[in-house]
Order: C-alpha cells, then sequence, then structure tokens
C-alpha cells in the first residue's frame, strides 16, 4: 500500500497539496502516482508567474511508459516550480511527497482547499479505483 | 478467464514483482524500477522468465523439406548441430504470421521457439501445412524458459548449468547445446551476451534462486521491451504482424529468396513486392529533445505521414529512441515527430541503437 501523509489535501486525479505557513500551497503527484507511472524520465512543471485554473492540465510527468498530464488543484498564480526536476525526474518516484514536489503556487480562492480530500479519503478512493 | 501462470509464478511474487496480462499469461511487469533492472542487464546480469513462449519440435523424415517450406528463412543454411537462425513464418500474402528461432537438433530433428500470444494459431499452421510432409509437429510445454543476459550472463551461470552442458562456455552466438533435459542457447533479446535456458518446469524454482544467489537479478517485461528496442530488435504484435509486408520492417535480411528452386508459403507475394518497390522503409529514430517517442506517434516527412512502432525512452541513452515505418522515398536525415501536439525534430539513424553495453549512435549532446 503506498503512503498518503495525513498533513496533506488530495485530489482525485492524484495530487497532493500542501498548505505552507505564508498561504502559498505546494503541489505534487502522490507516491500511487509515481508507482503507477514508474520511472520518470522528464518532469514539465508551469513557469513562475504563470496563472492556472483549477482542473486545468497544467504540468507534464513522463515516465518510461506514458506521459500522464498534472491537473492544477487550486486556481491561482504559479510561483516556483522545482527546478531540481529538470535534471533529476527520479526524485519525484524516490521522495513524492517531499524533494519530488512539482510546483508551488498563490491560490486566489483558498476555500476551493476545502473541496479536496483528506488522506483517508483519498486511500479510500484509490482503493476503489484499484 | 483467468491467467495462465508459468513455473515461475511463486518466485515472481516472492520477489515482490508487479504482474500484469501479458498475452493471457500472469508476467512481471518490474520487480521495482524497470529503469533500475534495464541498466543492470547492461552493465552486469538479469535473468527473465519467458516460459509463456513456447517450445514445439518438428521432427522426421521430411523435417528439413517441411521448414524450407514453412519458413522465409532457409533450414539448409543451419550445417553444424545445434545451430540456429532466426525467421518469419508468413502467410500466403506475404503477412508475418510469427517470428521465431528454429534450431537444427541433428539428424531429422528441429527445435523453435515461438511467440505466447500467437503460440496457439503458430502450432495450429504448422500442423495443417505438416499434414503434406512426412513430419511430427510436437509442442513442448513441459519446458520453463529462462533467460539470463548481460556481460556477466555467462560467467555467473555456467557454474549452475548440469556439468555435461557446461562445454555452452564455447557456445558461438545462435548455437545450443542439450542433454536429455536441459537445452543450453547463447541467444537473447537484449543485445547482450548471454544464454536462453530451457529446462523441466519442476527445475525451474530452485535454479531461479540459485542464479539470483549468484549476483544475476530478476528482470522484468518493461526491461525486456527496452533492451530489445536499443538492440534493434523487433516485436512481433508491435513492429509487424499478420498484415505487414516483413520488407517494410527492417526483416528483409530473414528472408532467404537465394535458391531459387525452393518454394515457401508467402515467396509470391515478397518477389512480386520487390519487383513493384516496396513503398514504405524501417528506420531508427532518435528524439534530443524532451519527449518521448511511443508506439503510435505521427511522424511527418515531405513524403507524407510515417508511424512509429516502437518507441520509448532509451535508458541507456537518456534520450528517446525508436523504430518508425516512413515513406521509402524520404532520404531526409531530420524529420518532425507529433509529440502530443507538439512538433519536435528527430534524427533518422540505423534501427540499431545499443549494442553489448555500446551506443551505437552518436549523440549531439
Amino acid at each position: 500500500m503506498s503512503e498518503a501523509p495525513k498533513d496533506l489535501k488530495y485530489t482525485k486525479s492524484h495530487e497532493w497539496v500542501r498548505q505552507e505557513a505564508d498561504g502559498s500551497v505546494t503541489i505534487g503527484i502522490t507516491d500511487h502516482a509515481q508507482e503507477l507511472l514508474g520511472d520518470l524520465v522528464f518532469v514539465e512543471a508551469p513557469e513562475a508567474g504563470a496563472s492556472v485554473e483549477a482542473g486545468s492540465a497544467c504540468a507534464t510527468v513522463e515516465s518510461v511508459k506514458a506521459a500522464s498530464d498534472v491537473y492544477a488543484p487550486l486556481s491561482g498564480e504559479v510561483t516556483e516550480a522545482n527546478e531540481e526536476l529538470a535534471d533529476s525526474p527520479e526524485k519525484v518516484n524516490e521522495s513524492p511527497f517531499d524533494e519530488g514536489w512539482l510546483f508551488k503556487m498563490k491560490p486566489s480562492d483558498a476555500s476551493q482547499l476545502d473541496a479536496l480530500m483528506d488522506a483517508d479519503a483519498y486511500a479510500a478512493h484509490v482503493e476503489a479505483e484499484s | 478467464m483467468s491467467l495462465k501462470k508459468t513455473p515461475l509464478h511463486a518466485a515472481h511474487q516472492r520477489a515482490g514483482a508487479k504482474l500484469v496480462d501479458f498475452a493471457g499469461w500472469e508476467m512481471p511487469l518490474h520487480y521495482g524500477s524497470q529503469m533500475e533492472e534495464h541498466k543492470m542487464v547492461r552493465a552486469g546480469a538479469g535473468m527473465f522468465d519467458v516460459s509463456h513462449m513456447q517450445v514445439v519440435d518438428i521432427h522426421g523424415p521430411q523435417a528439413q523439406a517441411f521448414l524450407r517450406y514453412l519458413l522465409a528463412n532457409d533450414v539448409a543454411k543451419l550445417k553444424t548441430e545445434g545451430r540456429a537462425l532466426y525467421s518469419c513464418m508468413l502467410n500466403e500474402a506475404g503477412g508475418v504470421i510469427d517470428d521465431l528461432i528454429i534450431y537444427w537438433t541433428g539428424g531429422d530433428s528441429y527445435r523453435a521457439v515461438v511467440n505466447a500470444a500467437t503460440a496457439e494459431g503458430d502450432i495450429a499452421h504448422m500442423q495443417q501445412v505438416a499434414k503434406d510432409f512426412e513430419v511430427n509437429v510436437e509442442p513442448r510445454p513441459e519446458f520453463a524458459l529462462i533467460a539470463i543476459q548481460g556481460p556477466q550472463a555467462v560467467q555467473k551461470t555456467l557454474p549452475l548449468l548440469p556439468e555435461d552442458l557446461r562445454k555452452a562456455d564455447d557456445l558461438k552466438p545462435f548455437s545450443a547445446v542439450w542433454n536429455d533435459f536441459w537445452f543450453v542457447a547463447r541467444t537473447g533479446y537484449t543485445g547482450e551476451d548471454g544464454f536462453e535456458v530451457m529446462l523441466p518446469a519442476e527445475q525451474a524454482d530452485g535454479f531461479w534462486e540459485q542464479l539470483k544467489d549468484a549476483g544475476v537479478n530478476p528482470i522484468g517485461l518493461g526491461a525486456r521491451d527496452t533492451l530489445r528496442l536499443e538492440a534493434g530488435m523487433n516485436l512481433y504484435g508491435t513492429d509487424m504482424d499478420d498484415r505487414t509486408n516483413p520488407l517494410t520492417a527492417n526483416l528483409g535480411w530473414t528472408i532467404a529468396l537465394k535458391d531459387a528452386e525452393r518454394d515457401f508459403i508467402g515467396r509470391k507475394a515478397i518477389e512480386q513486392w520487390k519487383a513493384e518497390g516496396v513503398p514504405e522503409r524501417m528506420v531508427g529514430l532518435v528524439l534530443e529533445g524532451r519527449g518521448v517517442l511511443r508506439g503510435g506517434t505521427r511522424i511527418e516527412t515531405p513524403a507524407g505521414d510515417g508511424v512509429v512502432t516502437s518507441g520509448s525512452f532509451s535508458p541507456s541513452l537518456g534520450v528517446s529512441v525508436a523504430f518508425a515505418r516512413i515513406p521509402a522515398a524520404v532520404d531526409a536525415e531530420e524529420l518532425q515527430a507529433d509529440i502530443r501536439g507538439r512538433m519536435l525534430p528527430v534524427r533518422v539513424v540505423k534501427p540499431v541503437f545499443v549494442r553489448n553495453g555500446e551506443p551505437q549512435i552518436e549523440l549531439n549532446r
């Protein structure tokens, strides 16, 4: 069974969201998602300054097996992308919730966070999908 | 319908394999990381359970005449006992029913190894054609098949073979030795040195564990696919099937037309294609930008569209490589690949990317 930390929020499309103290959020893909994809070879994260809509494809993760879109869990402005991933995409496999984060953003409507799943609901969602 | 299991199924489960349906068999896709497994084979030694492939023995006074009619390559080229050749089995229209390896096991006996997905149809076809010959076509499902591949594969495997088969050390590529129970061939599907071993099913688990203890890593089908792609080897069902003109799939070298007297199934179609000119050809492609060529990727050329038949990220080269079928008239060195709606430049190369651990193409970066 893959890991899903309790302090994060989750989407049905297997992104995770961490609320930071400064009001920004950090976004990545879950352990379950990286496991399904297998070894990542490319990550294309959005650029700082880009504005994204909740539910829209805003990044791509590509593994040996397949390319997959990453959907913005919230609307807002991208503030930073994880540049380490350009040279070391395997960090997403090795450390999906920590070093393998994809990008940070400033949400335009923080209440959108409430609509996301908590760890238990996400675990049930993964269970139901498999 | 429940999936078929090989004699090594329990071993895969013990090793924590991710198991998937492959041609009706429950097979290991990887044991953790496809990329790591790929690199282990290029750098050391890895083993693959290929027991889903089918062994078929052919024997009888007309075995050679039968095979010279059944196969597009010519078994008359096999002059030494134990030698093997790669061949396509064609239909009358010239399409590829399957590709296989055929060994001459001495006298009027031969042994073929055919693909899992096509095995049933292959055997039915062989038995049908055999009706006109004094020959027996006998499937041998009681064997397990293990491929051990990589620069250290031979040295690690030799001490574990039955004593009378350790002469496998001296085997040339595409040759085999055997005893009453085991069959050891210097063949493979990775572009590395190694063996393919047939052994009684009940001994497979023990041999697998001994290999593991000797430092041979279990490798899944995922890495098997990227290894064979890098090595420039076709995959049946992906790079060719029963509607494919083999001359458009880089298989011309396997079709023996030299002996004009020899009739074989599909010969007329092949000769007609040769006379008319083949409309397409298979090339290798390298994508050095950020993206991965995949089966089905559209390739834009000055003479019309081509298509990727097999494509992947190459773990050995760190870029994407592919086989593609493109219009034969194209002689451009650079084409455009439609990667999820973006056109990226790809370079045309010979479709062999890595052999014996060495890159076979130049990279620009």
